[in-house]
């Protein structure tokens, strides 16, 4: 809709706000610059930039701004993709989902579900959950003293909202540790660079993304963003008692195709004791 | 609003960092306050919110929002002023202040500090939402100028002249940045000390300084320098004008030590001394 040449209503606002989003929020082209056909009659030239020229610097900063986002949330993927490849995958997610929160920590919610290569698509996930674990809240914590007693077909745990549990197909966990320290051994190299410029240090050579299937939780424990591996059967558990189940009805799916001859009772205690200390159990949110 | 709204808060602060967080936790250096983006706080849990109780601890904090977007279109994020309002509890921060821009249309977010079209309408809009931001909230509110790139063919009135409106509309406080002025004075061409002369020197709650850059054809407010003497000009005008005033320098982009930052920021005492 063309932009009204006065501006007397808020919905004469409205569609000036929205062509001028449009504007900024279109993809730049190849060299950085504003579409050649964007609609720039709502912008006054100058003596020195034409009313196009104007807007281009809102575009770019646009673009740079969201871009620098998920390059800061998103180390391990553009190791893992090389820099091309990573920054067309930013600029095409960012098309396809502008941003719809007013916190940039949102910017990447949609990314691994955009991404179709099953080894980018982990590491995506595995970040994403690290953005999460970094400020989620830790609610109350439940300890295991807090449960002795309750009867295991009526007990509901809640798993806290920054411990996040994913099942993966890569060994992430050793991509990002392996990936750090390279990362660490370069910087420390170029530390007296404090005034200089900023520049994006350059891409590390990517470890190897092993294929391996992982039950990897991202947690937070003091602050500080630590990896778990856990068994398949202590995964299923702890998943469950997430999504709702007693612990009765945990137990039963977790050990549906256990190997028999361990003796679970005494891992479950075990697990238990640990998950507790490490103070990942909350209350359940109320069942729908 | 009368100007004692915010007596008591009239020296330097700085803003705070993440790269500072460890300096001033450990070396807890002698600073009137800080100023802390609001929306890097709003969350639920973790080290920012345990770094900002040690520092609440400590020093007097005043809180400053990037994403009110008071002339949007759209009305005020349910969301985000609740999260706010949990914020202020925690902080009893004396205001607060966001910008007199816009920044997001039918729920895409440009996550940048849009100019406003300068309209009559407009401002009575954005009076409203600034009233409504203050009553939810239960703090008074300062609108900050913002620095711009591009002006609109509808604006029926200059800058300056669509601030005071705003503000007379919304009794409202205002955060002057003249470092802004400065940059949007090239930019578009006007004299600064004008702007200055215009403002309702009684509103003025706080003042920013800050540094910027200068390219071929436009000034970007990069916030990456030292404070130039032009904007040191505009400042001792500005506190001439609205008397001893809550001061603080804006450094975001290759930020220096604490101390180096520190120092910058004290050079505005030599400025209070003479002018104020
Ligand atoms: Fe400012």
């Amino acid at each position: 809709m063309s932009t009204p040449s006065q501006l007397s209503t808020n919905a004469d606002l409205r569609i000036l706000q929205r062509n001028m989003a449009a504007a900024l929020m279109q993809p730049l082209t190849r060299h950085d610059g504003l579409q050649s056909r964007t609609q720039v009659d709502f912008i006054t030239p100058n003596d020195r930039l034409s009313g196009f020229q104007r807007l281009e610097i809102y575009a770019r900063q646009y673009w740079f701004r969201l871009l620098d986002c998920l390059y800061d949330d998103y180390p391990a993927l553009r190791v893992l993709l090389g820099e091309m490849r990573f920054h067309k995958l930013c600029r095409d997610y960012l098309a396809a989902h502008p941003s719809t929160s007013w916190t940039l920590r949102n910017l990447g919610s949609q990314l691994s579900a955009f991404i179709t290569e099953p080894k980018a698509r982990d590491v995506a996930r595995v970040e994403w959950a690290q953005t999460l674990a970094f400020d989620e809240p830790q609610k109350k914590t439940l300890h295991i003293d807090d449960l002795l007693g309750a009867d295991p077909s009526a007990l509901r745990l809640g798993l806290q909202p920054c411990v996040i549990a994913l099942r993966i197909d890569h060994a992430v966990d050793h991509f990002i540790t392996a990936m750090k320290k390279t990362d660490a051994d370069v910087r420390s190299g170029a530390s007296q660079a404090m005034s200089q410029a900023p520049t994006r240090a350059a891409i590390i050579k990517a470890p190897r993304l092993k294929k391996e299937v992982l039950h990897l939780v991202i947690h937070r424990h003091e602050n500080t963003l630590y990896f778990k591996r856990l068994t398949r059967e202590a995964f299923l558990m702890l998943t469950a008692l997430r999504d709702g189940l007693t612990l009765a009805d945990a137990v039963e799916l977790a050990l549906a195709e256990a190997d028999p001859t361990t003796d679970w009772p005494v891992q479950i205690r075990d697990w238990f004791a640990e998950w507790s200390q490490l103070g990942w159990f909350c209350k359940p949110s109320p069942q729908p | 609003m009368p100007a004692n709204a915010f007596n008591g808060h009239t020296d330097l602060g700085i803003g705070l960092r993440v790269p500072h967080y460890r300096h001033i936790l450990e070396k807890k250096p002698v600073c009137g306050w800080f100023e802390i983006i609001s929306e890097n706080f709003m969350v639920d849990g973790g080290r920012p919110l345990e770094v900002l109780d040690s520092i609440l601890e400590q020093y007097r904090v005043v809180q400053h929002g990037v994403s009110m977007y008071f002339g949007n279109a759209d009305p005020l994020n349910r969301d985000h002023v609740k999260k706010l309002k949990r914020l202020v509890k925690r902080t009893n921060t004396p205001w607060l202040s966001d910008h007199l821009c816009w920044g997001s249309v039918d729920g895409r977010c440009s996550h940048d500090l849009l100019p406003m079209p300068y309209t009559m309408s407009v401002a009575k809009h954005t009076a409203q939402k600034i009233k409504q931001a203050s009553d939810f909230l239960e703090v008074p509110i300062c609108v900050e100028n913002v620095s711009s790139y591009a002006e609109f063919t509808q604006n029926e009135m200059t800058e300056w002249e669509f601030l005071n409106e705003v503000v007379e509309h919304a009794d409202c406080g205002i955060l002057l940045d003249v470092n802004n002025i400065y940059v949007s004075s090239e930019n578009h061409r006007f004299d600064p000390f004008e702007y200055l002369r215009a403002m309702p020197h009684h509103r003025v709650g706080q003042i920013h300084i800050a540094g910027h850059q200068r390219f071929e054809h436009v000034i970007l407010d990069t916030h990456d320098h030292p404070v130039p003497d032009p904007v040191w000009d505009l400042y001792a005008e500005a506190i001439r004008l609205s008397g001893n005033t809550a001061t603080l320098l804006e450094w975001d982009d290759r930020i220096p030590s604490f101390d180096e930052v520190h120092a910058e920021a004290l050079k505005a005492n030599r400025y209070l001394h003479e002018h104020a």
